[in-house]
């Protein structure tokens, strides 16, 4: 498995460490409640098809990477620096 | 009075050679780390300029001479090599001096690229990894930084404390390439 950085371009696995699900880029307000809180914590989707992922490409540049991955192909289809995915959504 | 002598990362390591292939030490000094602020690369690269005359390297890139370089570090970071940042900078940029935080060694000879290759999960030769590349990767399972001197001479810098994983992982796969090569 490669990963395209859009700083260092196209790597090996190595490098890079898998965080999980990139939700955790959609920081719920400190007063959204418990139970937004509560999704944002513990529960997660299991999709066949398309997932956001997080990787650090800490082997590299040590930037952050929004990934999305299809889960049943494992094709990667789209990676982006999280800081811009993030700005992207403010 | 205590008489404390300066000691480098590799002195009791460097320099060796195997066959055609040569490893040294390099004392690059000082090296400043520099992380422009938000929105303050240009105003960095262009008092860089101004000052030193290298600006900001884009990623993947090192800029300047033997004496005084900028070398691309990692997500908005550089080394300064071989002079101080200028005044003014401070408030633009994080900086750091990193001067005793890296072994520095040049590896040089025909066969470089294919020590490298051993080692390196990235294609380091000539026609992707040119003169003025410069990239953040690994050396076996240690981070570290790779630029291309000359066409045959690398320079790799590792976190001073795994200078003796360094050396030892450049000289086993130096003796590899020589044996291959015949010498």
């Amino acid at each position: 498995m490669r990963l395209t950085c859009p700083i260092c371009g196209d790597r090996d696995h190595r490098e890079f460490f898998y965080q999980g699900a990139a939700v955790m880029l959609d920081r719920p307000a400190p007063e959204a409640g418990e139970a937004a809180w509560d999704d944002y914590l513990n529960l997660r989707e299991n999709p066949a098809g398309d997932t956001r992922e997080l990787w650090f490409h800490g082997g590299g540049c040590g930037a952050w990477l929004e990934v999305t991955r299809n889960t049943v192909t494992h094709a990667v289809s789209d990676v982006a620096l999280a800081r811009d995915a993030k700005g992207a959504k403010a | 009075m205590a008489d404390l002598k300066p000691r480098s990362a590799c002195a009791d390591l460097l320099p060796l050679s195997r066959g055609a292939l040569h490893l040294e030490e390099l004392s690059w000094d000082p090296i400043w780390s520099i992380s422009p602020f938000k929105g303050r690369g240009q105003a960095v690269s262009d008092a860089l300029n101004a000052a030193l005359g290298v600006g900001f390297p884009v990623p993947g890139t090192w800029d300047g001479g033997a004496d005084l370089r900028a070398v691309w570090s990692g997500l908005d970071q550089a080394f300064l090599v071989g002079a101080v940042p200028p005044e003014g900078l401070a408030g633009q940029a994080a900086l750091t001096d990193q001067s005793d935080s890296w072994a520095t060694v040049a590896l040089s000879g025909p066969d470089a690229e294919a020590v490298l290759a051993r080692l390196v999960p990235v294609d380091l030769r000539e026609a992707a990894f040119g003169v003025g590349r410069c990239i953040r990767t690994q050396v076996q399972h240690m981070t570290c930084v790779v630029l291309r001197d000359a066409p045959d001479r690398f320079v790799i810098m590792a976190f001073r404390s795994m200078a003796g994983t360094l050396v030892h992982e450049l000289d086993v796969a130096m003796q590899g390439v020589a044996a291959r090569m015949g010498a």
